[in-house]
């Protein structure tokens, strides 16, 4: 299962690079790069090196006593990439990438942005190479998650403000990719997750592996064994595919993708790509998309930000094909309920996409044995949910 | 097996002229003024049409095109509805069109199914921006048995290897990109042209049209002298939005049209 993508970027039928020519020999270009720069172990060395002194890694898999005593089941332990630099796991891709684009002699730096973690997290990279960054961002969004666009500012990016569509995530990656094709020839493209055009799903999921390399090594480490269950919210799926990836031949581990519900699957206010939509091709790549019947893709919907894509990953879209994965889905107000207990229950405020694996896990957990061990991937800090709690007024 | 468009070029060389190709978004503001444009622009002079097929998601494309297709979408145009229009069309019209657009909408209508379809309805060519000659055959090898062109794009990142290539499979003609960007949104710069088409030149034998951002009839003009033809978009279909209720629109488009071609008929 490892040898995926072929050369030309497919996954089973999934992937490709589905690009505008303008951008094809920039895309050719990177894969090159990136091929060496992986078979390179000076290169490797410096990803280690930021990765550690800069993010902070290792993460810590830490043991959630009290929560896993109040749903009174299966043992659970959280990943914690909200302790990452910048809040997120977006750092480990966006350092990994802004190397590649260092080493293309790129100074300038473009990416989009959903919940603003993975903007965060370029304009820091962006601040720490002196590259000069612009962030793309719906506007709905930029409303939504105010302290993340304050933060992208004062790292000194520019956040430019798209009001096409829904203006959210997926209008962002499209405005993204239109100024790129007229900048491809000095700019560099960091895209936030695994989807796009080839390389970019494999290459960030190489770089997000190693939140599950880590949790492998510590899980061993602390229990002598392997985890039972894997949980991770799958927006465009770049957290739960650097869990995953690491266990994908394991045989006997289950691994859940959470989906986003939103207002529910029967309603058409969600963003569960896998579950309710149709193979399509979208922002590079053949994946699972929702759309329309005629092939035109709907606006996704989800309470967190960085799981409202109306698109997936393909190598998601492949490890459900191949049933690799179980993918599934957890609506907005279990959501919100799964952030409100983790916070009270372990002092941890969860990022809302993250609190999509959490709302999943408290359904399961109950009916598994003690001796169960599932691992959540947290992928990302709340504190920028906070608004949108507040705004409901409920809690 | 000679298309439309391949007899078209041939007729135009043969009389030393240079080929006015229209881009315009199908359905904006309604597909029967798509089909009266269409007959409008023919006889203003246009040689060839592309005919856009909407997309919820054209990366491809600046604003003025996007907010096109937001338009046509609005009415409820489909992929089935502009096949339809083109077989009305060649009722009455024999002029070359070319679809343009993007691959989801026809890999949801089915590949094999939108060759055969297209090719009944008087479709002579397809040109789907986002199916580079990696991700090509899957629709080509459909295009190709039923006899549609399908044509390629060059762009001024494309390296000579890989526009050799691209020159290899290319039918109908080739599309050299005249800008590093989006559809309508840059002059497009005389020498870069120059030097790109004369490396094409000597890969291909097959005519080559320039587009993506031509306007005015000067530069059409200038670019006229080194291509085979020119595409005007953007401008039109401004064109459009800002006439497409009032009932002069066939003649200000027609206008606009005769404009151009004036400046590229014998250059």
């Amino acid at each position: 299962m490892k040898k995926l993508p072929d050369k030309n970027g497919h996954f089973g039928i999934f992937g490709g690079r589905y690009a505008a020519e303008t951008l094809m020999s920039a895309l050719l270009d990177l894969e090159k790069v990136y091929l060496k720069a992986r078979a390179d172990r000076s290169f490797q060395k410096e990803f280690d090196y930021y990765l550690r002194q800069y993010a902070g890694r290792p993460t810590p898999l830490y043991f959630a006593r009290r929560l896993t005593k109040a749903l009174n089941g299966a043992k659970i332990y959280l990943k914690r990439e909200d302790l990452n630099h910048t809040g997120s796991h977006k750092i480990n891709n966006t350092l990994g990438q802004a190397l590649l684009a260092r080493k293309m002699g790129k100074k300038k730096v473009i990416a989009e942005t959903g919940a603003g973690q993975h903007g965060v997290a370029t304009a820091t990279v962006a601040a720490l190479f002196g590259m000069e960054c612009k962030i793309f961002m719906g506007e709905e969004d930029i409303r939504r998650q105010a302290p993340n666009v304050f933060r992208m500012k004062i790292l000194g990016a520019e956040v430019v403000p798209v009001k096409s569509g829904t203006a959210t995530l997926k209008d962002a990656m499209n405005e993204a990719m239109r100024y790129w094709v007229s900048s491809v020839r000095d700019t560099f493209y960091i895209i936030g997750t695994t989807a796009g055009p080839h390389p970019y799903p494999v290459m960030v999921r190489n770089f997000q592996s190693v939140i599950g390399r880590e949790t492998k090594r510590q899980i061993k480490k602390e229990a002598r064994r392997n985890p039972d269950i894997l949980v991770a919210c799958v927006g465009g799926g770049s957290n739960s595919l650097g869990m995953f990836y690491p266990f994908v031949d394991e045989k006997k581990i289950k691994m859940f993708g959470v989906e986003a519900a939103g207002h529910g699957l029967h309603t058409r206010e969600h963003s569960a790509s896998i579950n309710a939509g149709a193979v399509g091709v979208l922002h590079g790549n053949k994946t699972y998309v929702l759309q329309d019947a005629h092939g035109q893709v709907r606006d996704a919907y989800s309470i967190a930000a960085g799981l409202d894509y109306p698109g997936v990953g393909p190598e998601h879209a492949y490890f459900h094909s191949k049933k690799k994965v179980k993918y599934v889905t957890v609506t907005d107000k279990e959501a919100i309920d799964a952030f409100s207990f983790l916070s009270r229950q372990e002092g941890i405020i969860p990022a809302m996409e993250s609190a999509h694996a959490l709302a999943y896990t408290m359904k399961i957990a109950p009916k598994m044995s003690k001796n169960t061990i599932i691992i959540v991937c947290l992928s990302g800090r709340g504190d920028k949910d906070a608004q949108i709690i507040a705004e409901r007024g409920d809690r | 097996m000679t298309t439309r468009i391949g007899k078209k070029f041939n007729e135009l060389q043969a009389q030393k002229e240079k080929a006015l190709i229209i881009y315009l978004t199908a359905g904006d503001p309604s597909l029967e003024t798509t089909k009266k444009l269409v007959l409008a622009l023919e006889k203003a002079g246009a040689d060839i049409l592309e005919i856009g097929v909407p997309f919820s998601d054209p990366t491809a494309d600046g604003p003025v095109i996007q907010e096109a297709a937001q338009r046509s979408l609005k009415t409820g145009t489909t992929l089935a509805g502009v096949l339809q229009l083109i077989a009305e069309l060649r009722k009455i019209s024999q002029i070359p069109i070319v679809l343009f657009g993007y691959f989801n909408p026809i890999f949801a209508y089915g590949t094999e199914k939108f060759a055969r379809d297209a090719a009944r309805a008087g479709v002579d060519g397809v040109l789907v921006v986002d199916l580079p000659p990696e991700e090509a055959p899957e629709l080509k090898k459909h295009t190709d048995a039923a006899g549609i062109d399908f044509i390629s794009l060059i762009a001024p990142t494309t390296g000579a290897q890989r526009a050799k290539k691209i020159a290899a499979t290319a039918t109908g003609f080739l599309y050299y990109i005249s800008i590093t960007g989006v559809t309508g949104t840059a002059a497009p710069k005389l020498g870069g042209i120059k030097a790109d088409l004369k490396k094409i030149r000597k890969i291909s034998s097959l005519p080559i049209a320039v587009g993506f951002g031509i306007s005015r009839p000067e530069q059409a003009q200038q670019i006229g002298r080194l291509a085979d033809g020119i595409v005007a978009g953007s401008a039109l279909v401004k064109l459009i939005a800002e006439n497409g209720g009032k009932a002069e629109l066939l003649k200000i488009v027609s206008d606009y049209a005769g404009r151009m071609k004036k400046a590229i008929k014998y250059i």
